[in-house]
């Protein structure tokens, strides 16, 4: 059985991340869909630290016999790799609009100044 | 779109402070043909390359920051998509590509027999080119894996001497590999259904500063360019036309 004392730190980190995170929202410093993983994350830490049989459960289930609480770090390890992924595919596709920002203002500069000064034709 | 511009040619020329160089490259393309436009991008220099292809008459594409070799000659490639240019070359603006040479590239362009003409330096086994062994083999391994996944003989997939008609303009405007770009874009237009074809053309030795791959970049270069390839051939990429329009 998990030790009460982890099930309260448990609880209290779950919801110290929550709170923080809703804070960081309301305060405009995170957007919502940057906020659902870490919401989602908070959530499932929360429940797994509070109902306690659910943990003995699962841990059942996983074969993790000698120390439930292994199974709260499993979870939350699990819940950082998927934010840590998304935010690789955001920063991809951030480097993409980047880039092609930066392709359309160069089109853009030359053609401006090709209509304030036609292009001189190579003869 | 340009209309007007559908017969003529584009030369584009990405640069990254090439400033000793930029206007003998930007000269000797205009000599060769005087009627091609001259498009250098400069990829962000910190030195006067942009200015001095203007002087010796490029239009010029300034990038805002320095995008790597891909995103720039792909500036190029969306130059000449909207310009409605028919046909484009790309040399670097290194002078190591000899504009006397694109004759050769352009023929089967001319002749509609290829949508992408490159400049290789391993059609014939005779040609003067001999890199140090590691590169070789580098060269040799993409080669073949580039042979393979798009069902025809390569021999040189790293050249960045290339010569385009208007569908492979299309589809380099649309898809270009930002970083490393050459080996996977063959790829893909193979798997594109271009029609590819290989001539035969030296390379001068660079004429100032010094190559930009390291012992490190070597690695990176050669790890994500596998990926690459291994990524592009389980992608679909829609059949173009090898047709003219």
């Amino acid at each position: 059985m998990t030790p009460l004392r982890v099930s309260i730190i448990g609880v209290v980190a779950s919801l110290l991340l929550i709170l923080v995170v809703l804070e960081l929202i309301r305060g405009r410093r995170l957007k919502e869909r940057y906020a659902l993983l870490w919401l989602a994350t908070g959530a499932v830490l929360l429940v797994l630290s509070a109902w306690r049989e659910a943990l003995n459960t699962i841990a059942g289930w996983l074969g993790v016999t000698g120390y439930p609480p292994a199974v709260l770090f499993a979870v939350a390890t699990l819940f950082i790799l998927l934010v840590l992924l998304h935010y690789s595919t955001v920063l991809s596709k951030l480097t993409d609009e980047n880039v092609e920002l930066a392709q359309r203002i160069a089109l853009l500069e030359e053609r401006v100044a090709s209509l304030r000064e036609p292009r001189i034709p190579a003869d | 779109m340009n209309l007007e511009h559908l017969a003529r040619t584009v030369a584009i020329v990405p640069a990254y402070n090439e400033v000793a160089a930029i206007g003998r490259v930007v000269d000797e393309i205009r000599a060769f043909d005087p009627a091609i436009d001259v498009v250098v991008v400069d990829d962000a220099s910190t030195d006067d390359t942009a200015a001095t292809a203007e002087a010796h008459g490029a239009t010029v594409l300034r990038l805002l920051f320095n995008v790597g070799i891909g995103g720039a000659v792909q500036t190029g490639f969306r130059f000449a998509l909207e310009e409605g240019y028919g046909r484009a070359v790309r040399l670097d603006g290194d002078g190591q590509h000899d504009a006397s040479e694109l004759g050769k590239l352009l023929a089967p362009i001319e002749t509609g027999t290829a949508d992408l003409v490159i400049g290789s330096r391993f059609v014939d086994s005779n040609g003067s080119y001999r890199p140090p062994l590691g590169r070789r083999i580098g060269i040799r391994v993409f080669a073949w894996l580039v042979s393979i996944l798009g069902g025809q003989r390569v021999t040189d997939t790293t050249s960045g001497f290339l010569a385009l008609d208007r569908v492979g303009i299309e589809l380099f405007a649309a898809e270009y590999p930002h970083d490393y770009p050459e080996v996977e874009a063959t790829l893909i237009a193979l798997r594109s259904g271009l029609r590819l074809s290989q001539v035969q053309v030296d390379m001068r030795e660079r004429e100032t500063g010094s190559s930009s791959i390291t012992f490190v970049r070597s690695l990176y270069y050669m790890v994500k360019v596998s990926l690459a390839l291994l990524v592009a051939s389980l992608r679909r990429y829609p059949r173009l036309t090898g047709a003219r329009r």
